[in-house]
């Protein structure tokens, strides 16, 4: 029973990192079409960013004040936002016309470039780097036998916290209405007089700066950071885009439902199963979802307008 | 000087030429209809006019100012609403949050309520349907969503395409009642129609287009009396 518990708490920490990323995919999937395959580098961007700054403030050694992980917080997903609109503004806004076939190779010639810059010695290097403990890696509470970090209940409480505004910002704003609309018909929310261009690169900047929050809890959570070019962040941003895919993309509720149904299979698969294949058990959900519900568990079939 | 002038205007997509140099005018406070047959480039027209499609030669002037190339959400500011072919209704979001979209670049929130609530008034099926999503509404009542959210944006100057099209006689009916209340009440319309019938009834200018060039104009009483229209177009041998 402890080790269920203990699985679920896990499942719950990992599922929120996989929604902040895999909303990235869908906020950009539903107002442009096409899957950033770049997205998944800005996520490792952003742990790094945080790592670079952390270190920069010379809260490595020192223990860090209480504003820091907010302070990180804010200064990465700012750069990444920055760094979200730039790609979107010089990769993919001239092929705006293009085939999306050529933006999809395009994307993942940005992907490709982003990890090699990565790597350059003045941009953050080849070597893996130890994160700076920014919070206290210890047990807040012990819950019938099953331990409950400090760490896992402030990334929840701020995934919520983003999720909650995201869902805001879409459904109760005039901006969000305006994504919305953007999203059905870009020729027609132009007629309304909106400017589809400032709507994409906000979205962009959106997506980007969520995953930069999941760049940094990640790296909080596990805190060796491998080197910017390493598989582990590209099966990681795999399985934020399954998680996208597998709740139907496009549909901001049903990126964090694929989120956190993905985590517990992973989870629960490691545990109960076997621990080497986790990575398997989110692929064979995605198979699952493609053959039986292509449109995804939330996604709704799309219906030719007459 | 007209409201709107178009002038020699010329499209084209890839290698098909659909319009070419097109000329007409609207003055402030008239109805002008363009018919024509299926592909003779009244929908072009309309895009054209509201940034939609980059027209290859030709000007189109509205307000006195050159708009010719400029992007359609600029056009919109200027005080000129576009009620698309096929309705381009938001199908995603609620009929209230349509009508909202239509006022998206006005800052006055008492005139929107009341340009809404007036909006509301000729269209009571919409009325009733604030809160359902658009796309479950009839064709009829998106058509009737489409022109409400126009006039939501207060327009000089409304651009209709096709308000009759795949809708029932009576509904036709009561749409065109409702343009020539909207007509009345000051506002410019220039209106495509296949239903050549009806635009002549409503218009007080109309201009036949055929394979994308104007080939006759006139006032449009005069056009429902042509012998050659009402062959070609209203159906009478």
């Amino acid at each position: 029973m402890t080790t269920f518990l203990q699985t679920l708490v896990n499942s719950i920490g990992l599922g929120s990192l996989y929604a902040l990323t895999a909303l990235g995919y869908t906020l950009v999937y539903g107002v442009l079409r096409f899957i950033n395959f770049a997205h998944s580098d800005v996520f490792t961007v952003g742990a790094w960013a945080s790592f670079t700054l952390a270190s920069a403030f010379g809260w490595a050694a020192t223990g860090s004040p209480w504003f820091a992980m907010p302070l990180v917080l804010l200064l990465a997903m700012a750069v990444c936002a920055a760094l979200g609109i730039a790609i979107e503004f010089l990769a993919y806004r001239p092929l705006r016309k293009a085939p999306r076939l050529n933006v999809l190779i395009t994307a993942i010639g940005v992907s490709l470039f982003l990890q090699n810059v990565g790597q350059l010695k003045w941009v953050f290097g080849t070597q893996p780097q130890p994160m700076p403990p920014l919070l206290e890696d210890s047990s807040l509470a012990e819950v019938a036998g099953v331990q409950i970090r400090v760490i896992d209940v402030v990334v929840v409480v701020l995934t919520v916290f983003l999720l909650m505004l995201l869902e805001f910002l879409i459904y109760r704003t005039r901006l969000g209405r305006a994504m919305r609309a953007v999203s059905f018909d870009e020729k027609v929310a132009s007629l309304m007089g909106i400017n589809v261009n400032r709507i994409i690169t906000l979205t962009f900047g959106i997506g980007s700066a969520l995953a930069a929050a999941g760049g940094l809890f990640y790296a909080l959570k596990y805190t060796g950071l491998k080197q910017p070019a390493d598989a582990t962040w590209v099966l990681l941003g795999l399985k934020a885009f399954v998680a996208a895919v597998v709740g139907g993309i496009g549909n901001v509720r049903g990126a964090v439902a694929g989120a956190l149904l993905i985590a517990f299979v992973e989870m629960f698969g490691a545990q109960y199963l076997s621990p080497h294949m986790r990575d398997l058990y989110v692929f064979v959900i995605l198979i699952a979802v493609l053959m039986f519900k292509p449109s995804g568990l939330f996604g709704k079939a799309v219906v030719e307008k007459v | 000087m007209a409201l709107l002038e178009v002038s020699g205007l010329d499209v084209h997509y890839g290698g098909i030429h659909a319009l070419k140099g097109v000329t007409f005018s609207v003055e402030q406070g008239q109805v002008v209809t363009l018919i024509g047959a299926n592909g003779a480039g009244k929908t072009t027209t309309l895009r054209a006019i509201s940034g939609l499609v980059k027209p290859s030669k030709g000007s189109v002037t509205f307000k006195g100012r050159t708009i010719t190339g400029m992007p359609a959400h600029q056009i919109v500011a200027l005080g000129l609403a576009h009620a698309p072919e096929g309705r381009g209704i938001f199908a995603n979001l609620t009929v209230d949050e349509n009508l909202q979209m239509g006022a998206y670049l006005r800052r006055d929130p008492a005139g929107v309520a009341k340009d809404t609530r007036h909006a509301l008034e000729l269209f009571p099926r919409i009325a009733e349907r604030l809160h359902q999503n658009a796309g479950t509404l009839s064709g009829g009542e998106q058509q009737m969503l489409a022109i409400a959210r126009a006039l939501v944006a207060k327009p000089t100057l409304l651009l209709l395409d096709e308000p009759s099209l795949g809708l029932a006689p009576q509904i036709v009916q009561l749409i065109f009642k409702i343009v020539r209340s909207i007509a009345a009440e000051g506002t410019t319309i220039l209106l495509v129609e296949q239903n050549a019938h009806q635009a002549l009834n409503v218009a007080h200018t109309a201009h036949v287009l055929e394979v994308g060039t104007l080939v006759t104009s006139g006032p449009a009483a005069e056009l429902a009396r042509d012998d050659k229209i009402r062959k070609a177009y209203l159906g009478v041998h």
